[in-house]
């Protein structure tokens, strides 16, 4: 069974067709990229997934369950979690806090074993922290573990990003421009890590990108939006050569 | 509204600086209280200040952990004060130790707050916006009003209420007036002392930093910061903020018992719109977010206009504004951060060093 299957997804907005009739299916393991020139619907797919929006037309399952209308944090807890194209980190907390946010659901304790200093608050939020320092080593970001969320460089926010998402241990991960603002070295570090991620926590990954030397260098397949609407779809390389794909760009 | 506002992050380190000012205050006040040192008029301040920094304390929760403006801390202080007053009015025989009894009334106070709380977060909280403001204003004034017209006795017979006048209760001679519409509440034992709300301040305080240094203070933290992010990992946004509120109105529904049973009679009025901006006030210019600085600014600003009454009395009004503003400043100015930030980089700095020299 896929791990992930699209149907008809689409929404509208005050006459807008945003998204239409969006079909995906992913295998387990993939690495799927979606890509298209600027307001094609690539975000838009997203807030989808994740409940942001409430699709208007079309469904979609993960696992075989059906997530449509589910709430953002009920679709986190189904196993999709995601960054965004416009950064969004708990600024006034520290690198550590943000992935701890994300381990909130997988380590607990209660409110009141918190207030009052039970044992269980200081056996869980150790294991948070060793758990936490570890996944942010796998960024390279366990050297700011202290550092307020808002001082890091722009480059790191993504990452820190993209470590607190893995922390809520989805199963899907969605990676919205993960390369943006980042240098062509930073780019290829980048690739190395996300395929890391994707084997080392069994994950499915999909990616927004413009930066066609990340698709192609990481994506297996990608599929292309333009003004809302499927344009092409299937392996990187002959997807990328077709004309149809290349007048898109072009043409923008 | 508040999305503009710095907010400063209490950490454990932080805290124990905090435990140890509050109990080297508290020695102090002690002594010089023995020693027959303090003028009346600090004396009468003694519970009254510790009530007010409660009370800065808790919605310091709501306002600087979790980002939302509430107005209703009289409201809830109203509703603890009554509940409490009643409970020890008729429990006095019952229950004869003070030491049970009244720490019992307080708990009373508290969770009437807390149910009015979350009936009122419960709605409020889902809508997005400053709705929490304006709903916790109109609570908090049609709460006092309420408790304003409320005459309630007791005698052989039971209980007696009315909403219109003390005679429409038709009470035996010998009955007792427990609330005496806009003259409030009648007959609480005065169970309050300074020690006692000194302990409930340290227990508010402890409370408030193991809070927000938690699993469930770092949620709160992470839906002030960024709401949709903080859903997008999965946390419960309502369920968080209801906790939240609900702790804010706990804790002052228990500043509002140890208030009523520091005076035999209460008014109602006492819990205007006036005095939950007054708190607000304390929580803005002791820094938003910052627990101590809500204590400090508490026990300041209440403090300062009632020593400057007597000898410069024409420009009390006058200093006392200078020092609001000056305040505002240090505690929300970007130059100040900064340098306190510096200021402290550089103390822990040496402090690590020293320990290494130890080690
Ligand atoms: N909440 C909304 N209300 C109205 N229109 C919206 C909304 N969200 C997105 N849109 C519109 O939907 C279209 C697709 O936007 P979307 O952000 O998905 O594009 P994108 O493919 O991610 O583009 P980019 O590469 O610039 O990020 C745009 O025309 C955008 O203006
Ligand atoms: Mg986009």
């Amino acid at each position: 069974m896929a791990l992930l299957e699209v149907k008809n997804l689409g929404i509208t907005f005050g006459g807008l067709k945003a998204v239409d009739n969006f079909n995906l299916t992913l295998e387990k393991g993939a690495l799927y990229g979606l890509i298209g020139p600027n307001g094609a619907g690539k975000t838009t797919v997203f807030n989808l997934l994740t409940g942001v929006y409430k699709p208007t037309t079309g469904t979609f399952l993960l696992d075989g369950k059906e997530l449509k209308g589910k709430k953002p944090a009920d679709i986190n807890k189904a196993g999709i979690a995601r960054t965004f194209q416009n950064i969004r980190l708990f600024k006034n907390l520290s690198v550590l806090e943000n992935v701890k946010v994300g381990l909130h659901n997988g380590m607990k304790y209660s409110t009141v074993a918190g207030i009052f200093r039970l044992p269980s608050f200081f056996k869980t939020e150790k294991k948070m922290d060793e758990k936490a320092l570890e996944l942010l080593k796998v960024f390279e970001l366990d050297e700011s573990a202290d550092t307020l969320a808002s001082n890091l460089p722009y480059g790191k926010q993504r990452k820190l990003e993209i470590a607190r998402a893995i922390a809520t241990n989805p199963k899907l991960l969605l990676l919205d421009e993960p390369a943006a603002g980042m240098n062509p070295n930073e780019t290829n570090e980048l690739m190395e890590t996300i395929r890391f991620v994707r084997d080392h926590f069994d994950l499915t990954v999909l990616v927004i990108e413009h930066d066609m030397s990340l698709v192609s260098g990481i994506c297996e397949e990608i599929t292309v939006l333009n003004f809302g609407t499927e344009l092409a779809k299937g392996k990187t390389d002959e997807v990328l050569k077709n004309p149809e794909v290349v007048k898109a760009y072009l043409g923008q | 509204m508040l999305k503009k506002l710095k907010f400063k992050k209490p950490d454990t380190k932080n805290s124990f600086v905090t435990y140890g000012l509050l109990l080297v205050t508290f020695a102090i006040v002690k002594i010089l209280f023995e020693a027959g040192k303090l003028s009346y008029m600090i004396k009468d301040l003694l519970v009254p200040l510790c009530v007010y920094a409660i009370l800065a304390v808790s919605l310091n929760l709501t306002v600087g952990i979790l980002g939302e403006l509430s107005l209703g801390q009289a409201g809830f202080m109203c509703v603890g004060a009554y509940s409490g007053a009643l409970f020890s009015n008729l429990l006095e025989e019952a229950i004869p130790q003070v030491l049970i009894r009244f720490p019992l009334a307080m708990i009373v106070g508290g969770i009437c707050a807390a149910i009015f709380g979350i009936l009122i977060g419960i709605p409020v909280l889902r809508l997005r916006g400053d709705y929490l403001a304006i709903v916790t204003l109109a609570f908090g004034e049609i709460i006092k009003n309420i408790f304003a017209s409320v005459y309630l006795g007791l005698d052989a017979n039971g209980f007696h209420v009315s909403m219109k006048t003390a005679s429409d209760l038709n009470m035996d001679l010998d009955g007792e007036m427990l609330i005496n519409g806009a003259l409030g509440l009648n007959g609480t034992p005065r169970d309050s002392n300074f020690t006692i709300a000194f302990i409930v301040l340290f227990i508010t305080t402890i409370v408030a930093y193991n809070f927000v240094n938690s699993r469930t203070g770092r949620a709160v933290m992470s839906i002030r910061d960024n709401r949709i992010a903080s859903e997008s990992v999965g946390i419960n946004v309502t369920k968080y903020k209801l906790i939240t509120f609900a702790l804010t109105a706990f804790f002052a529904g228990v500043a509002g018992s140890l208030y009523s049973h520091n005076f035999s009679t209460l008014q109602a009025s006492k819990f205007d719109y006036n005095l939950s901006i007054l708190v607000l006030v304390f929580v803005v210019l002791g820094g938003i977010g910052s627990i101590r600085g809500s204590i400090v600014a508490s026990i300041l600003l209440t403090l300062i206009p009632e020593l400057l009454r007597g000898s410069i009395g024409k420009y009390r009004m006058l200093i006392y504004a200078v020092i609001l503003i000056v305040m505002m400043i240090v505690n929300n100015g970007d130059y100040f951060i900064n340098l306190k930030e510096k200021i402290s980089v550089k103390f822990s700095s040496k402090f690590k060093k020293t320990k290494k020299e130890v080690v």
